[in-house]
């Protein structure tokens, strides 16, 4: 379904791998500035709000860290499905299920020490998310249903179950608004001002927390599991042609479940981000589309966890210099983001091919010069 | 009035409502996906439709304009797909995600820049709008029995877009089995490269597939939004075209089986409207945030392969590159 990217060797490989996603943004802002000027706003002052609202002091970083989190976690379960040929489209719906995972956890942690609830939570956010995953991935792999359309259903079914778990079953009693109760403070994760804090460093305050250095964990043992173990080998083996997998001894279809889990057990983990880090609750409709997001960071990451954390704070830039945005720019609405969000996808996904050529000659091109130089 | 017979009427009638929206699209996607090119993008075309369809229908007043303005934008979508898709040979579902969260996103942001309604366009008025048409002889076979209720509560008092689709199951059947055109485009999605010794223009035909799928796709979001309802509502397309993709998968890619398809999703959407607060045998009464989510379970539990597998087109998702 999808091909991986082709592996080339030499520096123009590698010069294209920086090249080519700056031409990508540069042609998605492009597309999008066209956006805001129908609007009638000045797009070059968007353009500067935006990253002054991003980057802008050590807050504005605080928040992009934290929108960045969250999407390297969907980033990174989009690309290991995309390196099996799979398009996980359901990352949305795995977070919120590693969520409802998080919160009973956390509900029930009644007096047990910080020290176990966090590896408890990491286990049972991965738990829920990769439960969420494996019907759609055992109904590909087994049924031959179309996996983009089951895990798309699966999101909306997700949306309604827990819709009805919050407002019936786990709503705090004797309150309105959906939420369940605030969790006990020693089942929050620490916000990183907090630790520097306490390491007598001063740090403006701001939602990001610990889960970033699961995330970052995250994308490290992703890398060792696709390129350097033979589960990972035959992922990928699987997503570059299934026939020479089966020639090759590999399963297709345990392999297609057990990536599907593993990308569904890292969706979840997004929730560590939200509901352990940040709400300290659950609340209707946490991922707030971050497992949208989650395609275009891993298409624009090249689905390699290094591209993934950069295209990841990119992605947590335009949320946070978005809302920014919206506040000097009434008419601007952070939907502005989902627009840029699917010009991304578009350019660095569907339209890689007709980019990628141009911008590969042109890196040769000035190969071939210097070395004649 | 007797209603042990209503209840079944209302409910047959709520179904056609319902049914119509998904008819078409799937029908647009049909044309896409039988000449080879997956439709993911159906749930894009119909919601930009409906936003296109409503602003110029409140801007101008004239539904018709409107319905002009649904098709326009429904077809460009297409041709951005078929550019990225059969020109440039790029990823066909990543390339049809890609429009579904851009016009997702465009919709909210323009809707909320020009009419300033938090995301909606302003609500239309009747002229602005396609009303129900009443069908000759509803009133006087009123008196009827069985035949006077179901008359007049099932096939008449729908509006144009409903007969639309209605007229369109047999019209695309026709196209696509007995013209010319319908032998080449199910063989650019059997077996391209035949088709391209042949001589006839594979990425021509796909592009012709896929701008009849945006026409149809058009007036699927018209219907949502300048028939169905009196305005635009963000995101108001709701998986109606990943819905009617899924039809279309368990219609076989072939026209009747696909309205009986979408008929039975109608139909359980129809269903779930009507069980809400209603008490169950066994379960008692399901809550209503549950009962919203059958017609999707449905879908996943139709697509499992309960009925038998789906052959698709054999040359779906691939691009065709000609030999050099």
């Amino acid at each position: 379904m999808i091909a991986p990217p082709r592996a080339r060797g030499g520096w123009p490989r590698l010069a294209a791998a920086v090249l080519l996603p700056a031409v990508n943004l540069a042609l998605a802002l492009a597309l999008s500035a066209v956006v805001v000027v129908l609007i009638g706003e000045s797009p070059w002052r968007a353009l500067r709000l935006l990253v002054a609202g991003a980057f802008g002091g050590g807050e504005a970083v605080g928040y992009t860290l934290y929108y960045a989190t969250s999407f390297i976690f969907t980033g990174l379960a989009v690309a290991v499905a995309f390196h099996a040929g799979l398009f996980n489209i359901g990352a949305e719906g795995q977070a919120y299920l590693g969520g409802l995972g998080v919160t009973l956890l956390c509900l029930a942690a009644g007096s047990w020490p910080a020290a176990v609830v966090l590896p408890a939570a990491v286990l049972m956010a991965a738990a829920f998310g990769a439960a969420w995953a494996f019907v759609p991935a055992w109904l590909q792999a087994r049924r031959g249903s179309h996996i983009v359309i089951t895990t798309i259903m699966f999101n909306f079914i997700a949306a309604a179950v827990m819709t009805h778990l919050v407002v019936n079953v786990l709503i705090k009693p004797g309150q309105q608004s959906p939420e369940t109760r605030e969790f006990d403070p020693h089942t929050w994760l620490p916000q990183l001002h907090e630790i520097a804090r306490g390491l007598g460093l001063a740090m403006p305050a701001s939602p990001v927390n610990c889960s970033l250095l699961v995330a970052l964990a995250a994308g490290g043992l992703v890398w060792l599991y696709l390129w350097h173990t033979r589960w990972g080998y035959a992922v990928r083996v699987l997503g570059h042609n299934e026939t020479a997998a089966v020639y090759g001894g590999i399963p297709p279809a345990r392999t297609v479940i057990v990536v599907m889990c593993i990308s569904g057990g890292l969706a979840g983990l997004l929730s560590l981000n939200e509901v352990m880090g940040v709400q300290h609750r659950l609340i209707l409709n946490f991922p707030g589309g971050a497992g949208y997001v989650g395609i275009a960071v891993a298409l624009m990451g090249r689905n390699h966890p290094v591209g993934i954390v950069l295209a990841a704070v990119l992605f947590g830039a335009l949320y946070q210099g978005g809302s920014e945005l919206s506040f000097d720019m009434p008419r601007l609405t952070r939907d502005m983001v989902v627009v840029i969000q699917g010009l991304i996808i578009l350019v660095c996904g569907a339209l890689e091919h007709a980019l990628r050529r141009p911008v590969e000659a042109l890196v040769s091109l000035g190969g071939a010069r210097r070395s004649a130089a | 009035m007797n209603d042990l017979l209503l209840v079944p009427a209302l409910i047959a009638a709520a179904t056609v409502r319902v049914a119509a929206p998904l008819v078409l699209a799937a029908l647009g996607g049909l044309f896409a996906e039988r000449s080879g090119v997956v439709d993911i993008g159906l749930e894009g075309k119909m919601l930009a439709g409906a936003f296109a369809a409503a602003a110029t229908a409140a801007v101008t007043g004239s539904a018709w304009l409107g319905l002009g303005a649904a098709i326009a934008a429904a077809v460009l979508l297409g041709l951005v797909h078929g550019f990225a898709c059969i020109t440039h040979h790029g990823n066909q579902v990543v390339s049809g995600m890609a429009l579904n969260i851009t016009v997702s996103g465009l919709t909210a942001v323009l809707g909320y820049a020009w009419f300033k309604e938090g995301g909606q366009t302003p609500l239309l008025g009747s002229d602005a709008r396609f009303g129900p048409i009443a069908l000759p002889g509803a009133a006087s076979l009123a008196g009827v029995p069985v035949l006077g209720p179901v008359y007049k509560e099932v096939v008449s008092g729908h509006n144009l877009l409903v007969y639309l689709a209605a007229v369109a199951v047999p019209a695309v059947a026709w196209l696509v089995y007995r013209t010319r055109f319908g032998l080449r485009l199910r063989a650019v999605g059997e077996s391209p490269g035949a088709v391209d010794t042949a001589g006839i223009s594979v990425a021509r035909t796909r592009y012709t597939a896929l701008v009849a799928g945006g026409v149809l796709c058009g007036l699927a979001g018209a219907y949502l939004s300048i028939a169905h309802h009196a305005s635009f509502i963000r995101d108001m397309s709701a998986g109606k075209g990943y819905l009617a993709l899924a039809a279309l998968i368990f219609g076989q890619w072939r026209p009747l089986p696909t309205l009986g398809a979408c008929l039975l999703f109608a139909f359980a959407d129809a269903i779930q409207a009507r069980l809400q607060g209603t008490p169950l045998p066994v379960v008692g009464v399901v809550p209503v945030q549950l009962i919203q989510a059958v017609p999707y379970v449905l879908t996943v539990l139709l697509l499992a392969g309960f009925v038998g597998r789906a052959v698709a087109p054999r040359a779906i998702g691939v691009p065709y590159v000609k030999e050099r």
